[in-house]
């Protein structure tokens, strides 16, 4: 029984690992861009929903939406601010802008908030519910589900609307998508835009029931890394299924090894993945 | 050209006999380690384009091994340097390997994540000193423990292996190597289908890199006798070794060494400055210049230095990498 209700938390994680890796799959399918600082958007997003608690003791739907929104600016001005001239150099500017956004993101919310962990106080997510025999605490089920529901839904907004498409036709040939009337700029700040959006709620969401350290990041933006590349390159089903897994996996390994090796276990994923099956799980050498 | 050269090796010999107070011999001696290092992650991230953003791993092999050596089996601390080369070689191969068939990005993300899968193990694995860390000789037996109390001996040690990985660098820079290496980085497709066998001279490069990165840290753990997981393995070792290479210049001869000058007296004085709370700022001001570069001056102060002094009439325009 305790090993079920490992499994269902581990997918419920997962889910909203899910969520936080579409956003980096997105910039990484559209621009070819791995962007280094995602885990900060992650931890931002924790911060938002901290800050909006404390000063306005509003619940879940409120500062979810603030983080949502505040990260998806974010996204929007680092994109206009940095990333389209880094874009036009080398492969050095392009790593380094955004592994040093990571550094000064982090090192700046340490100076803000302080190393220490937090947790929000309480919100009307509380409790436990019996489902047949496995306890979930309502927060991660909730988390869990919404996360999953919003990886869907933006991968619904990519196949089946005109956004989606013009994004698509972006990615695919920018010189052809400006032939057709598209502004690549737009469509690409509105990815990273999205994709800031997508780690922010993740961040919100996992806030509820887990502390939090401005350190946080790191660890999400490598999960995500494992995430993507397991889920294959910018696949949005591809992220959710390998971010379920990955969920899954972590799980298990803390369960079976202690909690200090489950990162450890999914680092040592993403090594072993390299080597044997880079193209992912869904893809095709 | 040639007496700036013996001008730079006179100025960098006599610099502790010029200056007598330990603390700028102390101060010489680090400039030297960092120039090192930064020296060592040029030839990869620099020369072969090859982002590595978790260098951390080969140094603190470099600095955990002899200390290990020395304080479990009490042997010559020296005797961990090859060792921690061939552990270094063979971390080198399996990040390497297989991430340099695909793209730029696969290297960059597999040593940030290898690099913290080790420090993660080490800060939890008691023959390492998990989070306590290791402890070298208190006081020299022998010669060959490389303990001494002056900085002297540590700088003259240290610009004798600087000087060996400029003679190797610039050998390299000008061999096929070399050539190599620029075509790589400016495209790799190109390169490729030009005949030059892409993936093994990045590896090749890689190896090099790691093996000096390696000697770096045991020369670290040799001057200060102790290595923690934050002081060996910490991401801070990484992000030092790449930002002075970037702000000196990546890809060139003298980049590392003109970064470790400019930055680490600075780092030197706003620790002073800030005391113990100057950790987490001095991460803010790394973090803000990295960005700087990478969106204005990609080429570092050298480039644009270059770019300053060349004559008006005949100004290139500024060098454009592939994408």
């Amino acid at each position: 029984m305790i090993l079920l209700q490992v499994i269902v938390g581990g997918l419920l994680l997962g889910a909203v690992y899910a969520l936080l890796s579409s956003g980096l799959t997105l910039i990484w399918g559209m621009m070819n861009f791995i962007n280094f600082a995602h885990g900060e958007f992650v931890m931002i997003g924790m911060y938002v929903a901290f800050v909006i608690v404390v000063a306005l003791g509003v619940g879940p739907g409120i500062f979810g939406l603030a983080a949502a929104i505040g990260l998806f600016i974010l996204g929007v001005a680092i994109y206009f601010a940095l990333i389209r001239a880094v874009m036009r150099g080398p492969m050095l500017a392009q790593i380094l802008s955004t592994f040093g956004l990571a550094l000064l993101l982090r090192y700046t919310a340490f100076w803000i908030f302080t190393p220490n962990f937090r947790t929000l106080p309480q919100t009307s997510l509380t409790g436990t519910i019996n489902l047949g025999g496995i306890l979930l605490n309502v927060a991660q089920l909730a988390a869990g589900l919404v996360a999953a529901a919003l990886t869907l839904a933006l991968h619904l907004l990519l196949t089946r609307t005109a956004i989606g498409s013009q994004l698509l036709a972006v990615a695919e040939d920018r010189q052809a998508a400006m032939l057709m009337g598209i502004r690549p700029d737009r469509m690409q700040a509105l990815a990273w835009g999205l994709s800031a959006a997508s780690a922010g709620i993740a961040g919100a969401l996992m806030a509820i029931s887990y502390p939090f350290s401005p350190a946080v990041g790191e660890t999400f933006a490598l999960t995500a890394f494992v995430v993507v590349t397991l889920g294959g390159f910018g696949s949005v089903p591809g992220a959710l299924l390998a971010g379920l897994l990955v969920g899954l996996i972590q799980a298990l390994s803390a369960y079976y090894f202690g909690p200090v090796y489950k990162d450890v276990i999914v680092y040592g994923l993403f090594v072993a993945l390299l080597w044997l099956r880079p193209q992912g799980l869904l893809g095709t050498a | 050209m040639r007496w700036a050269w013996i001008a730079l090796a006179l100025a960098l010999l006599a610099y502790p006999l010029v200056f007598t107070s330990p603390f700028y011999q102390d101060a010489g001696a680090l400039v030297l380690l960092a120039a090192i290092s930064a020296s060592a992650w040029n030839v990869v991230g620099g020369y072969a384009g090859q982002i590595s953003v978790g260098h951390a791993m080969f140094y603190g092999a470099g600095a955990y091994l002899p200390l290990l050596l020395h304080q479990h089996w009490h042997l010559p601390p020296i005797l961990g340097v090859p060792l921690a080369i061939a552990v270094s070689l063979a971390l080198a191969l399996v990040v390497g390997f297989p991430t340099f068939r695909l793209q730029g990005h696969y290297f960059s993300m597999a040593t940030l994540a290898v690099a913290e899968l080790i420090r993660i193990v080490v800060s939890n694995w008691e023959l390492l000193g998990a989070a306590i860390g290791l402890q070298g000789p208190a006081v020299s037996k022998n010669w060959w423990d490389l303990t001494f109390r002056s900085a002297v001996p540590y700088y003259y040690i240290f610009l004798a292996v600087l000087a060996l990985l400029l003679y190797v660098t610039w050998h390299m820079q000008e061999s096929r190597l070399g050539y190599y290496l620029r075509a790589i980085r400016s495209g790799e497709r190109a390169a490729r289908s030009l005949g030059v066998p892409v993936r093994r001279y990045k590896l090749f490069a890689l190896m090099l890199s790691a093996t000096f990165t390696s000697l770096a840290g045991s020369l670290y753990a040799f001057k200060t006798g102790f290595v923690d997981p934050e002081s060996g393995l910490g991401i801070l070792v990484s992000v030092q070794m790449i930002i002075i290479a970037a702000l000196g210049g990546t890809g060139t001869l003298l980049g590392p060494l003109l970064g470790a000058v400019i930055l680490v007296p600075l780092q030197t004085t706003t620790n002073t400055l800030f005391g113990g709370g100057g950790a987490g700022l001095t991460f803010i001001v790394y973090g803000g210049i990295i960005v700087l570069i990478a969106r204005f001056e990609p080429g570092g102060l050298l480039e644009l230095w270059h770019r300053l002094t060349a004559p008006r009439t005949r100004r290139a325009p500024a060098p454009r990498h592939a994408a």
